[in-house]
């Protein structure tokens, strides 16, 4: 009987069936290999930005508004202000690539250690985590995220402190119910009995089976900040102009789209290229992870 | 008698989590630097003035004394005074709350009429062309944000081929259908992904299941099979998935309003951002905690008034 975990895009199931074509010791391989090809593409065209492109993200050029793509000087165009679309897609990926390790790598780390303590100790602290846990989650994510940036202003910084205040609370709830069962193994009972350290007992018998669920989810969530950090620039909250960021890019180019529709789908092209990248490599860890005999 | 025992004692877990709720809004508002009597008076700044606003808006108060006021407030349904519209933001929010209402409900609709066959499909023919075809379509559609999906379905039926007006409410029943079925439809792509994956999961499940055997054994034919075991049993955890997410579908009106232009609340939590009507921004922040909360006690009591296993004794 196969039961899908619900955190398995079931990208995984494509590739198991695929077995006569790919040697065994492949499999689930190939999504985690696309996934890491299209993130290191993406992050050396951006943090990389002044080997490809000339032109500053925010130099305005006011003879040379609108250009089309394939331009001469310009790849791919220029928007209203005769800015180069290429420089300010490259550099604008900076602030998305940015949000997805910055803001989901603090989270992860954050909420799998209250987690592991949560489910470690128990009554009452615990117990008071995790209640506070469920608070949060009490909120839509992007309520929240917006209320928070609107209290404490729009400005990249306080964009993080929100993703942060706001979704540590999934990785506690993984890693609060993964220690809550792993206290019931062998070994963890047996490293009890033996008199172990607390801390031994969580960082060394509990969190081997506690990070990879949270690794896996750290990657669907960071896709979830790229677009949540895409649709602020966008609605203009967050990253402010006239700062490059692939949300606001897009927002600007809505403008123009009926003529000239590349300003918008360009930008939107290589956020879309981020993402399934990020969740290719879920795909393929959450399959690489899994234990042998369950696969 | 047994669901209104159920009933209470749900509501009971839940005042806890409500109270909590209120807690973060009423200290939300606090993080916002600067005096709020400046905010209210603008060019009209006097301390004179600027000790009235702090004595009626309660700021004279000690925190425990000001939040305890904030609670019978909010109870009787007194959300304060917008700074932007010189309004009662009850009021505001009141106005808006239809069209917002219209689109979680629309947009949950389509979710259902797009998850339900896909995922049933990509089950039963595991690897066919509806499988294939929905993973790729879904790995994409994860990674497409709201806002470009809704971009993209207004040049192509908005402007290319002009079948569906794109922004506004519209008024009737008829007019709101059209006028919200690209922003409808543009909610639904995201929210479907997640309970395809969950339903295709579950039915293949229950495919394996011995009382699908059995079924199949007694010579029932294949429709029959699905339409009396196998469907029943994997919809109702469908509910389960759909209450547990809902909190996305809400949060995606909050963009999606504002690609379209609806007049919800939305619209209204984002503009106030820009114009930084703090009280509204408050106000909301609670009332869509409280609509989560209360639309997921509708789906608990759906889905234990629905599955004849989960006797209300044992919940």
């Amino acid at each position: 009987m196969v039961v899908a975990s619900p955190m398995v895009t079931g990208r995984s199931r494509v590739i198991a069936r695929t077995q006569v074509l790919v040697p065994t010791f492949m499999r689930g391989r190939i999504a985690l290999i696309t996934g890491t090809v299209l993130l290191v593409i993406s992050a050396i065209g951006c943090i990389g930005a002044p080997l490809f492109t000339q032109y500053s993200p925010t130099a305005i050029d006011p003879l040379n508004p609108l250009l089309a793509p394939f331009s001469p000087g310009h790849l791919l165009g220029t928007d209203e202000f005769g800015r180069d679309l290429l420089s300010r897609i490259l550099y604008g990926g900076r602030y998305d690539l940015a949000i997805a390790f910055g803001a989901t790598s603090v989270t992860m780390v954050f909420g799998m250690l209250v987690g592991l303590f949560a489910g470690h100790f128990g009554r009452p602290f615990g117990t008071i985590a995790m209640r506070f846990v469920d608070l949060v989650f009490a909120f839509p994510f992007i309520v929240l995220v917006i209320a928070i940036i609107a209290m404490l202003g729009p400005s990249l910084f306080n964009l993080f402190i929100a993703l942060w205040v706001a979704s540590w609370v999934s990785y506690a709830r993984i890693a609060h119910g993964r220690t809550v069962s792993a206290n019931g193994y062998g070994y963890v009972v047996a490293a009890r009995a033996l008199g172990f350290s607390r801390l031994r007992i969580i960082f060394r018998h509990t969190l081997p089976s506690v990070l990879p669920a949270c690794l896996i989810f750290a990657m669907v969530d960071a896709v979830g900040n790229v677009l949540l950090g895409a649709s602020l620039g966008f609605l203009g909250i967050g990253i402010r102009q006239p700062t490059p960021e692939w949300g606001s890019i897009i927002a600007e180019g809505q403008n123009y789209i009926l003529s000239e529709w590349w300003l918008s789908i360009l930008p939107g092209i290589a956020l879309v290229v981020l993402g399934v990248a990020l969740s290719l490599i879920g795909d393929g860890l959450a399959d690489a992870l899994r234990p042998r005999d369950a696969r | 008698m047994q669901l209104l025992f159920y009933l209470g004692k749900r509501i009971g877990q839940l005042i806890p989590i409500l109270l909590g709720i209120t807690v973060v809004s009423f200290v939300l508002i606090r993080l916002v630097p600067g005096d709020p009597a400046l905010q209210l008076l603008g060019n009209h700044y006097t301390p004179q003035a600027a000790a009235l606003v702090n004595h009626n808006l309660g700021l004279d108060r000690s925190i425990p004394a000001q939040y305890w006021l904030f609670l019978r407030h909010s109870v009787v349904g007194n959300l304060g005074m917008s700074y932007f519209y010189h309004d009662a933001v009850a009021h505001e929010i009141a106005v808006r709350f239809p069209a917002t209402i219209f689109l979680i409900a629309f947009a949950g609709v389509l979710t259902v009429l797009i998850a339900v066959p896909l995922g049933t499909i990509s089950a039963l023919r595991q690897g066919g062309v509806v499988d294939q075809g929905a993973r790729v379509f879904f790995l994409v559609g994860y990674a497409l944000p709201g806002f470009l999906i809704g971009v993209l379905l207004i040049l192509l039926f908005g402007v290319k081929i002009p079948i569906f007006p794109i922004q506004g409410y519209g008024t009737g029943f008829a007019g709101h259908i059209g006028h919200l079925f690209l922003p409808a439809i543009t909610l639904a792509i995201p929210f479907s992904t997640v309970l395809v994956r969950s339903l295709r999961a579950t039915v293949i499940e229950v495919l394996g299941t011995d009382y699908v055997t059995t079924a199949k054994l007694k010579g029932l034919s294949w429709f029959t099979v699905l339409r009396r075991d196998v469907l029943p049993n994997s919809l109702l955890p469908l509910i389960v998935v759909f209450g547990v997410n809902l909190a996305f579908l809400v949060g995606g009106t909050v963009i999606i309003e504002n690609v379209f232009s609806i007049p919800g609340l939305g619209s209204l939590l984002v503009s106030s951002v820009s114009t930084r009507d703090f009280p509204v921004v408050q106000a909301l922040t609670l009332f869509f905690g409280v609509f989560v909360l209360a639309v997921n006690l509708l789906t608990d009591i759906l889905h234990v008034s629905l599955d004849p296993r989960l006797t209300l004794k044992a919940v």
